[in-house]
């Protein structure tokens, strides 16, 4: 357990690494996502076939994969970057398809009755959309796209496994292997850190998920 | 289309002028992104026979050694995957089984237990298990490293899958059972652990496809998964996009098919009705999260 005091300052700055990934790549996930949900429920065919295909795809491939391809693809197309944002790029890409199908199912559990009755009372399609669906869409969506977050927090470390470096998984291999620590007690402060994030998160959800229940 | 029906009414002729006039202009955009890459790619010199010859063409020399390199990625994923189910389910079910029956004061352990163990990321529980054990003189093949990793992290999600089947039945299968003068651990046995399984076995199947795409973190500890056998491939042929399209198109055939059965099975259970509560309205706890 000496790592833990011997190199705090190193699980510092992992720690800090992984919050990046994870800010960054949860707000992307989160704007890209909704509007896949969007594209999946938009009367146009092409849009919802590509909602439909993202989905397919990264719902159904290993996220290493995601991030290796990312990592060949994207310089390929001329896109150049940082291994730090292919790596973001890539779990923005994987948990985008978690997110459109938390929102879709969100949206798909709003009974029907609900938007009739908006109709008949003369509310015009954004008017229904904004404050009758929506506002009770958000309410179901919460606790899975909760679950989505926490996951992805603990993916953000297969995105620094791939390369990104300097997060908190990253440190701890390193650690490990090249400065020869004791495999438990290194981990044991990895593992730390990642609770940090996830047990919180998940007690805030919960908390969230109560305030938001309401009787159908 | 249950989410047309409820955010647009039945489109009208100026509607239906709308969503075509849309889908033109959308099919278009999708269209020039799609050539767009294609040429991106092509000016690259994506598309020669060099690259993906030896993935597609038999009569390349290079095609026969790569696919029993696939080949054995493939048995290799598999194995690890029926190990860490097989594994997941035994545990996962005794685990449930705990939390069930466990006096209070017992119970808190195996909630906590479960609590710690879903919030360990799968990458550290394999890397873990492949770093600690041998140093505690645990001396085993990489296979099982990953397995005990993975079985780590699954066995707590089949437990919860299993206690959220159980809780989804009526009390009156539990207390009819009591009444006829079984005992607790009876009652679990032979009425509610039967019925949540058969509940709950389309939310298994999904996890399932969980477990065979965790399986592909075996590249961490070097377990010849098919990741690992990408970068081994790629190092002599120099084509990683193709290879990895190759490999993605494997993984999303494999988890789309069990997918689908995952729904297919679901659907029948559903329509005969033999349990005691339709699965469709057994709530699934929220696990399913993006895969680990």
């Amino acid at each position: 357990m000496g790592v833990l005091i011997e190199q705090f300052p190193l699980y510092v700055s992992g720690f800090l690494q992984t919050l990046r990934i994870c800010v960054f790549a949860a707000i992307g996930s989160l704007v890209l996502g909704t509007i896949l949900a969007a594209f999946r429920v938009s009367p146009v065919p092409p849009l919802r076939a590509i909602g439909a295909a993202w989905v397919t795809v990264f719902r159904n491939t290993p996220l290493a994969v995601v991030l290796f391809a990312v990592a060949f693809g994207l310089p390929e197309l001329g896109i150049n970057g940082s291994y730090f944002w292919f790596g973001v790029a890539g779990l923005t890409f994987y948990t985008s398809a978690f997110v459109c199908e938390a929102v879709r199912s969100g949206i798909n559990s709003v009974p029907a009755g609900q938007a009739e009755a908006a109709r008949a009372m003369g509310l015009t399609f954004t008017q229904s959309l904004s404050s009758i669906i929506l506002p009770q869409a958000f309410r179901t969506v919460v606790p899975p796209l909760g679950s989505v977050i926490i996951a992805m927090i603990k993916n953000s470390a297969i995105a620094g496994a791939f390369g990104i470096g300097g997060d908190l998984f990253s440190v701890g291999v390193s650690l490990t292997s090249a400065q020869g620590y004791a495999a438990a007690g290194t981990l044991f402060g990895v593992l730390l850190g990642y609770l940090v994030l996830t047990i919180p998160a998940g007690i805030g959800l919960a908390r969230l998920e109560k305030k938001l229940a309401v009787a159908r | 289309m249950a989410a047309t029906s409820v955010l647009f009414d039945a489109p009208g002729p100026k509607a239906r002028t709308r969503t075509l006039i849309s889908s033109i202009v959308a099919g278009a955009i999708v269209l020039a992104v799609i050539v767009l890459v294609i040429v991106q790619l092509a000016s690259q010199g994506q598309f020669t026979a060099a690259r993906w010859g030896p993935l597609l063409d038999p009569t390349n020399g290079d095609f026969g050694p790569v696919w029993t390199l696939f080949g054995n990625a493939l048995v290799a994923t598999l194995t690890a995957a029926v190990l860490t189910l097989v594994f997941a389910l035994v545990i996962g079910t005794l685990l449930a089984m705990a939390r069930v029956t466990a006096s209070k004061t017992w119970r808190w352990l195996v909630v906590g237990v479960v609590e710690f163990l879903r919030g360990v990321p799968v990458v550290i529980a394999i890397f873990f298990a492949a770093r600690v054990l041998p140093q505690v003189g645990l001396d085993l093949s990489i296979l099982w490293y990953l397995v005990i990793g993975l079985t780590l992290y699954n066995c707590v999600i089949i437990a919860e899958i299993i206690r959220a089947g159980i809780n989804s039945l009526p009390r009156g299968q539990a207390e009819a059972g009591y009444s006829l003068g079984l005992t607790r651990g009876q009652v679990l046995r032979s009425i509610l652990l039967p019925q949540a399984f058969r509940v709950m076995l389309p939310a298994l199947i999904s996890q399932l496809v969980v477990i065979v795409k965790d399986t592909s973190l075996g590249f961490i500890i070097s377990y010849e998964e098919f990741v690992r056998t990408a970068n081994i491939i790629i190092q002599t042929l120099q084509n990683p996009i193709q290879t990895y399209v190759v490999v993605a198109v494997i993984f999303i055939l494999i988890n789309y098919g069990l997918g689908k059965l995952a729904e297919f099975v679901e659907r029948r259970l559903s329509r005969n009705k033999k349990t005691a509560i339709d699965p469709a309205d057994a709530e699934e706890p929220e696990l399913v999260g993006a895969g680990g």
